[in-house]
């Protein structure tokens, strides 16, 4: 019943935990990591080579910002030698002059740059940095000139919907090859804030038809990916394509992970790479198998006809809305508690705050806040 | 601003090539070859994967039919069709430059 383990194809590596930027639905978990907590040059090095031996054909490097890593054009560099793609994942604030091209000299293959909106006022507003949007479209217009392809990155709430025609404009304007127009995915920082960013469902389908206009009357010219918003999904999304089965992550002190926010699900243990090795990790890490392939699977999953399409959904969400990381993911119609997350969705609304006025909890190394009345202090800059 | 893009189609004097965020690599650990791009990978059958091999900024499209054609000992306007069709899918999802 159960299939053999494959190889991973793509890795995450988020290099480090420091970013110039706060914004309040970072994936990052709510306990950052200082930078004393990173791998260094060498073992991040290592860790590339036994992924590329494993199977490993992408890297994504990112962070926190991981142009903050003094080492990544060496890093790149060490990738690109051994024929890997490099696509690097960059808030594109605060680069130092020559970088970029110093990246593209060392074999980076693509860049994406985040945008928090399509306007001055709502970047520098959601990424709590004055003076952020500007830097962003330098950086997009360094990398095309250094002959980089670039993919824009949006990620989409409550604040920034409207403006995905504009985010849209801006993504031509900016030569872009793509555009991810990527609604906010509910863990880390983002959960935390899940009341403050929430869209709301006219919105969202508002949004749904424009970037399917967009799509076809950008045919050929630009591509745009959609993330679509799992609240008001009727099926949930294949998380990172089916946990552990074809992609994984590290944290910047080298955990290695199945996803973003696998750290919720407290049975789990994770190891570190340095402890072991990657391969090892990859197939015999009890957490790695708890929720690979099908045989994990309780009703209604276990007989869907969609199993081995969403692979059970998104485990973490599981975790954070049914309390059971075993539990069908409840972006799924066909769970029993999927009402759920229309209450939510709703009580979201409710406790909408005037635009502008919104108290987010911003994204900070140390100040980790889970007590849920401390999240109701307003934010101070 | 930059100039607006179009949408490029298909035409037998388009010279197709791979743009650069796009390459074919051998992967020993799968024994298979993988098309590299952003977000995706992807494994192209036997015959995609002739068609993106001659995707090389010199050779035009009907070039590419005329050779595949005797490759395969087909019929060229079949063959046309096919690489046509597969071009025009490609460029619209900008893995392929004309």
């Amino acid at each position: 019943m159960s299939e053999p383990t494959l190889p991973p194809i793509g890795m995450l590596a988020e290099l480090t935990h420091r970013c110039p930027l706060q914004c309040p639905y970072c994936s990052n978990p709510l306990e950052l990591l200082k930078a004393n907590r990173e791998l260094d040059t060498q073992t991040w090095l290592d860790l590339f080579l036994q992924a590329a031996d494993l199977g490993v054909l992408q890297v994504h490097l990112s962070g926190g910002e991981p142009t903050l890593r003094r080492d990544l054009e060496q890093l790149i560099a060490g990738l690109s030698a051994r024929g890997v793609y490099t696509n690097l994942i960059t808030a594109g604030v605060g680069i130092a002059e020559g970088r970029i091209e110093a990246f593209a000299e060392a074999g980076l293959d693509h860049l994406q740059l985040s945008f928090q909106g399509a306007r001055r006022v709502t970047t520098d507003r959601i990424g709590n940095h004055q003076g952020s949007h500007e830097k962003k479209l330098e950086t997009a217009h360094r990398a095309r000139a250094a002959g980089l392809p670039l993919t824009i990155n949006a990620p989409v709430h409550r604040h920034n919907i409207e403006e995905v025609p504009e985010f849209i404009d801006l993504a031509l304007s900016l030569d872009a090859e793509r555009l991810e127009i990527a609604n906010v995915q509910y863990a880390g920082w983002a959960l935390a804030n899940r009341d403050r960013l929430m869209p709301d469902l006219a919105a969202v389908n508002r949004q749904a038809d424009i970037v399917a206009a967009a799509r076809e009357r950008l045919a050929g010219i630009m591509t745009i990916d959609f993330v679509t918003p799992d609240y008001f999904a009727i099926y949930p999304k294949p998380c990172m394509g089916g946990w552990a089965r074809d992609a994984f992550m590290v944290a910047p002190d080298g955990t290695v992970l199945p996803c973003h926010a696998a750290q919720t699900i407290p049975s789990l243990r994770f190891e570190r790479f340095g402890d072991r090795k990657l391969a090892e990790i990859w197939t015999d890490s009890p957490a790695f198998n708890a929720f690979r392939g099908t045989d994990w699977m309780r009703e209604p999953c276990r007989s869907c006809e969609r199993r081995e399409i969403d692979w059970g959904g998104c485990r973490c969400q599981a975790m954070a809305i049914a309390g059971d990381a075993a539990a069908t993911d409840p972006a799924c119609v066909k769970s029993p508690i999927h009402n759920r997350m229309a209450m939510l969705t709703d009580a979201a609304q409710a406790e909408a705050a005037p635009e502008g006025n919104e108290s987010f909890i911003f994204r900070r190394i140390g100040s980790p806040q889970r007590d849920p009345t401390r999240a109701l202090e307003p934010a101070r800059r | 601003m930059t100039a607006q893009r179009e949408r490029a189609i298909v035409s037998p004097r388009s010279v197709p090539s791979l743009p650069r965020h796009v390459r074919i690599q051998h992967d020993p650990v799968r024994q298979a070859f993988a098309v590299l791009s952003p977000e995706k990978v992807f494994w192209p059958n036997e015959i995609s994967l002739d068609i993106l091999r001659r995707c090389d900024g010199r050779s035009s499209v009907e070039r590419i039919i005329a050779d595949l054609a005797a490759d395969y000992d087909a019929d060229p306007q079949d063959v046309a069709a096919d690489v046509v069709a597969f071009l025009q899918e490609w460029s619209d999802k900008l893995l392929v430059k004309l």
